[in-house]
């Protein structure tokens, strides 16, 4: 039995989409939980969001592929505006992993990955296989095809459920707190998938609290609390050198 | 009379071999054949009925919903019988049109209707016991509104509610006694019918009795159903992480006699069927 998987092959990417949101809003009822959140991520590059709970990270995401309607601003994918347009087919140019993986449980892991790209990309059933195989292997899975989820570690499912995000060719990778729910054993598996993708080239906005990851795979860090970006750089500058007290603070706690 | 006399009179009223076996013929011929049919068309019509009463039900527009919800209530919220009457009787001169003044067909129709109230009610809840991150995940991923709800959600909802469903259907199997008000000719008599007919020929409840054993063969065994597929369910592996929090379908109501409960899906998936659908997630469901 091996129990390490041996590192995946580093997973094919698209290199575009230059993603900017410009005064991001979000209110729940009465409470603004996002007071205008400026943020660049120029295409190929990978920033991570850092902060404590409730500091609004992973709001920030989900209103980039519209889970939460922005109450206010603008995001922007290769300088047009996404927040107007369907929801759908900014949703096919963006993926998201989720913390609790969501994959579906009722369906073989291939089926997982078959059935979104028949939906979304309407191409025969042969061609969604081919590409669902083919991203199976990517990450290390194709031997997994035809077992149901309930059957996988959680580093394999969270594994399955980014092969399943990118069988549908996405510009940009949303990854919300990918690792949270992980045994720690299996984090690596998942984190070493993530760096493949970012060193490939794919465009990743990643709310994590790995603060390993952030300082390796960022190209750019940001710390928000309070629903604010309290500071931004790169993570040398913000692990070594932070400016702001609340910064020293989280990291003080964290690290 | 004394005592044992009045034991051994009762005894006679309860277990007349002989009147039960005059009634046995009718009983085998039609009784268990109307029974079934009547209960097996009612749970037919209202799955679908049902679906599309719970896909109403959790509907993102108002209308549907308030719709769906006011059929649930008034379906739910009258007894039975006053609906098998009502329908029965009230809506025949226009089925005769089409039945040659048969009522049979109108007392599916009756029990059709109330079973589509409690089956929406017990697809509802288990839609809306599926785990969010599901729709979540399946709108993320390009998919639309009704392609998510159609692949995604609602067949894992209708998995964790099978064991209600077959309780419903033992509800369903007792409540179809109650067409027997709308006045079937001899051979559209089902099991209770035939033994009250019987019963009152006879002078003597042997035959209703007999009628009470059909019920239990068909029913018992139904409920021991629920507990294997339910057992099987439990006993399953682990459905995927659930976030904490996650809340628990409400029980939906039943009607008369089995109680259903739709608990969360916290275990898991047979991989046994190989192609299309296996049974999934537990519920908890044994008749009290």
């Amino acid at each position: 039995m091996t129990i390490l998987t041996a590192p995946p092959a580093v997973p094919s990417v698209q290199t575009a989409g230059d993603l900017e949101i410009r005064g991001l809003t979000k209110d729940f009822g009465a409470t603004r939980v996002l007071h205008g959140i400026d943020l660049v991520v120029p295409a190929g590059t990978t920033t991570c969001i850092i902060g404590p709970s409730g500091s609004g990270k992973s709001t920030v995401l989900r209103c980039i592929n519209r889970l939460e309607e922005p109450s206010g601003g603008e995001v922007l994918l290769d300088g047009t505006d996404v927040l107007h347009g369907s929801e759908d087919a900014l949703r096919r140019r963006v993926g998201m992993v989720f913390q609790h993986f969501n994959l579906f449980p009722h369906r073989t892991v291939l089926d997982n990955i078959v059935l979104p790209v028949r939906r979304v990309r309407r191409v025969s059933a042969a061609e969604a296989r081919r590409v669902a195989l083919e991203r199976l292997t990517e990450v290390g899975l194709a031997e997994k095809a035809d077992v149901r989820p309930a059957s996988l570690s959680g580093g394999q499912k969270q594994r399955v459920a980014i092969a399943r995000a990118l069988a549908l060719g996405p510009e940009v990778m949303l990854f919300d707190e990918a690792t949270s729910a992980l045994d720690p054993e299996l984090v690596k598996g998942v984190l070493a998938l993530m760096k493949g993708l970012a060193g490939a080239g794919m465009t990743m906005v990643v709310v994590t609290h790995e603060m390993g990851f952030a300082r390796e795979a960022a190209d750019q860090v940001v710390f928000m609390d309070r629903g604010v970006v309290v500071e931004a750089g790169p993570p040398a500058q913000l692990f070594d050198h932070p400016r702001t007290d609340r910064l020293k603070t989280f990291l003080d706690q964290v690290l | 009379m004394n005592f044992s006399d009045a034991l051994a009179n009762i005894g006679r009223s309860f277990f007349d071999g002989e009147a039960m076996l005059r009634t046995l013929p009718d009983m085998l011929a039609y009784g268990v054949w109307n029974t079934l049919l009547l209960a097996l068309c009612a749970t037919a019509i209202g799955i679908v009925v049902g679906l599309l009463l719970a896909v109403m039900g959790t509907s993102r527009h108002r209308l549907p919903r308030v719709l769906s919800r006011i059929y649930t209530d008034v379906f739910r919220g009258l007894p039975a019988i006053l609906t098998i009457l009502l329908i029965g009787t009230g809506l025949s001169p226009l089925f005769n049109l089409f039945t040659r003044g048969n009522p049979y067909p109108l007392g599916i129709l009756a029990l059709s209707l109330i079973a589509s109230a409690y089956i929406g009610e017990i697809f509802r809840a288990g839609i809306l016991a599926v785990d969010r991150g599901q729709l979540e995940a399946s709108r993320a991923l390009g998919m639309s509104h009704g392609d998510s709800m159609r692949l995604v959600v609602i067949p894992q909802g209708i998995r964790q509610v099978l064991p209600s469903l077959v309780n419903q259907f033992i509800a369903i199997v007792k409540d179809s006694s109650l067409v027997y008000f709308l006045g079937l000719i001899t051979s559209q008599r089902e099991l209770f019918r035939i033994g009250q007919d019987a019963a009152i020929t006879n002078g003597n409840l042997s035959p209703l009795v007999l009628a009470g054993v059909f019920y239990l063969i068909i029913t018992v065994p139904l409920t021991h159903l629920v507990n294997v597929i339910d057992r099987r369910l439990r006993e399953g592996r682990s459905f995927g992480r659930r976030p904490s929090g996650t809340v628990p379908p409400a029980s939906p109501p039943t009607s008369a006699g089995a109680v259903a409960t739709a608990a969360p899906a916290t275990s898991a998936a047979t991989a046994s069927a190989a192609t299309t659908e296996p049974l999934a997630p537990a519920t908890s469901g044994a008749p009290r």
